[in-house]
């Protein structure tokens, strides 16, 4: 593992679809003519709208960040202590919205709170009510609520990963020195907790703050984010010099946070005893555990599958009630349409996409995870997450712009993978470098005394341990990889659709086969996914955990 | 115990799933091939691929591209003979045609067809500005009249008079030096839920002045004309119908009224609709005059009508006019030319309503005989592609200070 070929492999990559790309877009949109214009800079700053989005922007995403770290503590404690049957199952339901459409997920809570969903309906015949009781759809609360959905298993991942290898000891030691067990949580385990607890937030955060989908389609036209802006002004009004400089301004805003949280995460990073998984995870005894357990994980599994069932539900039922005529008509084309792809080969192309795109996404991130390690430069950190603080539709169009001849891969099928691994690998970076900064340095250095090569001290002691985290890695990938739909709309090639895009394109256009076409393929995607994030997390090698 | 089962259940789910791949498609190549990393304007062209790979073994598989980028290569080929050139097509998500109609303009001209889909129809266009120089295709479809004047202003297209020019219907004609060839149009209407209004015993809309009234009250949906098409289009009939200086007050009754704008087409027919079952409540969506049609036809075999109707007062609706246009540096302009002749011929007009579910431009074109239950705006609004592109932006803006702040 030399050093120099360590940066060569993330770096050469970033530079080419990242910051070429992007350079690109921003010299045609701010220098058209070379010299740089400040026409849009001056626009941006005349209107005080731009101001408030921003606002807006951060402002949600606090509270949204939050409150997914609040709901997500509990499930990550109980799912990284405790050991219980469909453990499994649940981490992978849980991270499955991650993975749908934004318009699939909108329509599945459609379906149970909108003004004549499930919810709304029942309470109206049961309180005869003339109105529908919850009003949430186009409310900030909707959008707060979508991003606790969608996030939850950022957190669980991250910090359930972690808190899975700490010494339980430490905890029970300051217990036995007499303190509580609220106590001994405060004042021992969060703080060994922070690095992961940092990194999810931050990760978090990212989203809310670059969140498109669910502020566009369920927040409603009132609320805007900047990378709702970002999309209006490119797309609809093709004012590019306003847009380069929405992106700057969000580019800029993670390029600090990251910063500062590269930052803390040093100062709070310290060398750990990590322990397996096997000796920190109890199996519950007494009732109250039980109860406890299934109450924390009830609720969120509730939460998380309610609108999943829904959109089960709804393409079940056809104008004959129960039937699966929406799944047989997926293999129909009724059209004789050229252009008509069988969702079979969406199935298939989403997950030839995701796996390539672990195949290059897991060992970009764990160099740059492993380099960053090392390097002294702080901004390095910052630099490599800021992928996922980037528009899809700039970089899109950055592409355009960018790679064309000579070097003509805008209409290459790989550009979906290549796109997908720019996303995805900031994940893998964050997933693996707490695990990695909390390796004792003289594991190590005494595999080195001991006369190994670096690569053999790195496979000895470095990979088994971060193993966990790289299925994390992987995991979060896959499910980028799956769900990602407008960077995938907008640089995909049409014959090679993938399961959002078909699901999109058939939610295009009127009728009841239609949308039952989609919902059918939204839960296939769903079971799909669910199985191969299964299958991914029992594929940890020999070993795995240490 | 459930571990294992697990994760037998899982490999026995994904096993079947690879295997009911590989039996539906045996061709299906999942993983881009190689060739898909190359120049894809031109990887099966067997006229260029000598000069451009001389020291490419002839042994290689046929998808193996040429190397070399395909700009220098000459666009020479011969017309007939010898394995198809490539076409590409450019268009927003939308186009469709059948298998059959493809084919046979396919085989007689010796092409294969690529469409490139890009993203919806400013989304596609835009891409399509910026590649200015080096397109990513040779035709591009799919402009409308709302973008009309951003395309001609960009002088992107390369103008061709196509041979059927004198049947054009002149309306359609917007552009007369021909950069942009029209091609088919389709009506953004307003949609109402039949059995609603039956069932609450309230006549339904007839004209855009109803929906201002206390019996409409929290009853309509629109899109939001700053990230949707229709919702554009609507806005824009509204400005035909009260004027560039009244539509605002329309609007601000509408709002008084408790419109609801979503932002895109989808969730508006779908999410908020009350006849889309998906949990909302509004019997009134600005969709298209074809819809209805369209849902007899998805109906999932069961409707012999409609569940819905469109509001077709006087300038209720607005007319969405779409264009085709041959792309400056296309590589193969001849080929493109004769793609512009292809969308205006009989085979393929009287393909357009079946799979895009809009009308052909042709009057002499036949419809399916399920739009019957289409319905045409007598009288569409009327504003001008000019008047729309000098004041989009105004209007939008104006139109988001009184419906949205």
């Amino acid at each position: 593992m030399a050093a120099p070929l360590g940066w060569l492999l993330p770096g050469g990559f970033l530079l080419l679809f990242y910051f070429y790309p992007l350079a690109a877009i921003f010299q045609r949109s701010l220098a058209p003519d070379g010299a740089f214009d400040w026409d849009g800079v001056a626009r941006v700053l005349a209107t005080p709208y731009f101001a408030n989005v921003l606002g807006f922007t951060v402002a949600q995403a606090a509270l949204s960040t939050a409150l997914t770290v609040l709901c997500g503590l509990p499930a990550a404690y109980v799912l990284s202590r405790w050991e219980f049957p469909g453990q499994a199952l649940v981490r992978a339901v849980i991270t499955v919205p991650f993975l749908l459409p934004t318009i699939v997920v909108a329509l599945g809570f459609s379906i149970i709170l909108g003004p004549a969903g499930w919810i709304n309906t029942l309470l109206q015949q049961a309180f005869g009510l003339d109105e529908p009781p919850i009003k949430l759809l186009n409310t900030v609360w909707i959008i707060i609520v979508a991003h606790i959905y969608y996030n939850v298993s950022v957190v669980v991942r991250i910090v359930g990963n972690f808190w899975a290898h700490l010494d339980p000891q430490l905890e029970s030691a300051a217990q036995m020195l007499g303190a509580s067990r609220w106590r001994a949580f405060r004042e021992v385990t969060l703080p060994l907790l922070a690095p992961a607890l940092v990194a999810a937030s931050l990760l978090v955060f990212v989203f809310d703050f670059t969140s498109f989908g669910v502020v566009l389609l369920l927040g409603g036209p009132r609320l805007a984010t900047l990378e709702v802006e970002i999309y209006r002004q490119t797309v609809n009004l093709f004012d590019l010099p306003v847009a380069a400089v929405l992106s700057l301004v969000q580019i800029g805003v993670t390029f600090g946070l990251m910063a500062l949280y590269a930052r803390v995460q040093s100062a709070l990073a310290r060398p750990l005893r990590l322990r397996p998984q096997q000796i920190t995870r109890r199996i519950p005894h007494t009732t109250g555990e039980r109860a406890a357990i299934a109450l924390t994980l009830g609720t969120l599994v509730v939460f998380v599958a309610l609108p999943l069932v829904a959109l089960a539900a709804q393409s079940v039922s056809t104008a004959d009630g129960f039937g699966l005529r929406y799944y047989t008509e997926l293999f129909v084309n009724r059209r004789n349409s050229v252009t008509y792809v069988p969702p079979i080969e969406a199935v298939w192309n989403s997950l030839a996409f995701a796996v390539l795109t672990i195949a290059l996404a897991l060992p970009l991130g764990t160099l740059s995870a492993q380099r960053l390690m090392q390097a002294r430069w702080r901004w390095l950190d910052p630099v490599l997450m800021l992928p996922l603080a980037t528009s899809a539709v700039t970089l899109g169009f950055g592409f355009i712009l960018a790679l064309g001849p000579p070097i003509n891969l805008r209409s290459s099928a790989w550009l979906v993978p290549f796109a997908h691994a720019l996303i995805a690998f900031p994940f893998v970076v964050r997933s693996v470098l707490p695990v990695l900064r909390s390796i004792r340095p003289n594991l190590r250095e005494a595999a080195r005394v001991l006369g190994a090569s670096p690569a053999h001290a790195w496979r000895a002691v470095d990979l088994p341990i971060i193993t966990r985290a790289l299925v994390a890695g992987a995991v979060f990938t896959f499910t980028v990889s799956v769900g990602e739909f407008g960077a995938t709309s907008l640089v995909g090639r049409p014959e090679m659709p993938t399961m959002p895009v078909a699901i999109f394109r058939l939610l295009g256009q009127p009728g009841a086969l239609n949308s039952g076409q989609a919902l059918a393929l939204s839960t296939i995607l769903v079971l799909v996914s669910i199985s191969a994030i299964m299958l991914m997390e029992r594929l940890r090698w020999e070993g795995a955990d240490f | 115990m459930f571990r294992k089962a697990g994760l037998w259940l899982t490999i026995a789910i994904l096993a079947a799933l690879f295997l009911a791949a590989c039996g539906a498609t045996p061709t299906a190549a999942p993983v881009p091939s190689a060739a898909a990393a190359q120049p894809t304007t031109a990887p099966v062209a067997p006229t260029a691929a000598p000069t451009a790979a001389p020291t490419k073994a002839p042994t290689t598989a046929p998808t193996t591209a040429p190397t070399a980028a395909p700009t220098i290569l000459p666009t020479v080929a011969p017309a007939t003979g010898g394995a198809p050139r490539e076409l590409v097509v450019m268009s927003h998500d939308s186009w469709a045609a059948s298998d059959d109609v493809v084919a046979a303009f396919e085989k007689a001209n010796n092409v294969k067809l690529k469409i490139l889909k890009s993203g919806d129809a400013g989304a596609a266009l835009n891409k399509a500005i910026l590649a200015k120089g080096s397109p990513l295709g040779d035709v591009f479809f799919g402009v409308d009249n709302t973008f009309l004047s951003r395309a001609l202003k960009a002088d992107i297209f390369e103008p061709y008079k196509p041979v059927a020019a004198d049947k054009l219907p002149a309306a359609y004609v917007l552009d007369p030096k021909f950069n942009l060839t029209p091609t088919d149009y389709g009506d953004v209407c307003l949609n109402y839920d039949k059995a609603y209004f039956a069932k609450k015993n309230i006549p339904a809309p007839q004209s855009l002045d109803d929906l201002t009234k206390p019996a409409y009250k929290g009853m309509t949906v629109v899109e939001n004309p700053a990230t949707s098409s229709p919702g554009l289009a609507f806005l824009i009939a509204t400005i035909g119908k009260y004027g560039a200086d009244k539509y605002i007050d329309y609007w601000k009754a509408l709002r008084a009224n408790n419109v609801l704008v979503s932002e895109g087409w989808e969730d508006a027919y779908y999410a908020k609709s009350s006849w889309g079952g998906k949990g909302g409540d509004r019997p009134i969506v600005v969709s298209y005059a074809t819809s209805p049609a369209a849902e007899v036809f998805f109906s999932d075999g069961k409707l012999k009508e409609p569940p819905t109707g469109n509001v077709l007062g006087e300038s209720a609706c607005f007319r969405q006019i779409e264009f085709v246009g041959v792309l400056k540096g296309a590589k193969n302009p001849d080929l493109a030319r004769k793609f512009v002749d292809f969308m205006l011929s009989k085979a393929f007009q009287e393909d357009i309503p079946g799979q895009m579910f809009v009308y052909p431009v042709m009057a002499d074109a036949k419809l399916p005989d399920f739009y019957s239950w289409a319905q045409k705006a007598d009288k569409p609004a009327a504003v001008t592609a000019d008047a729309i592109d000098a004041n989009r932006e105004k209007w939008i803006s104006a139109w988001t200070d009184a419906v949205l702040r």
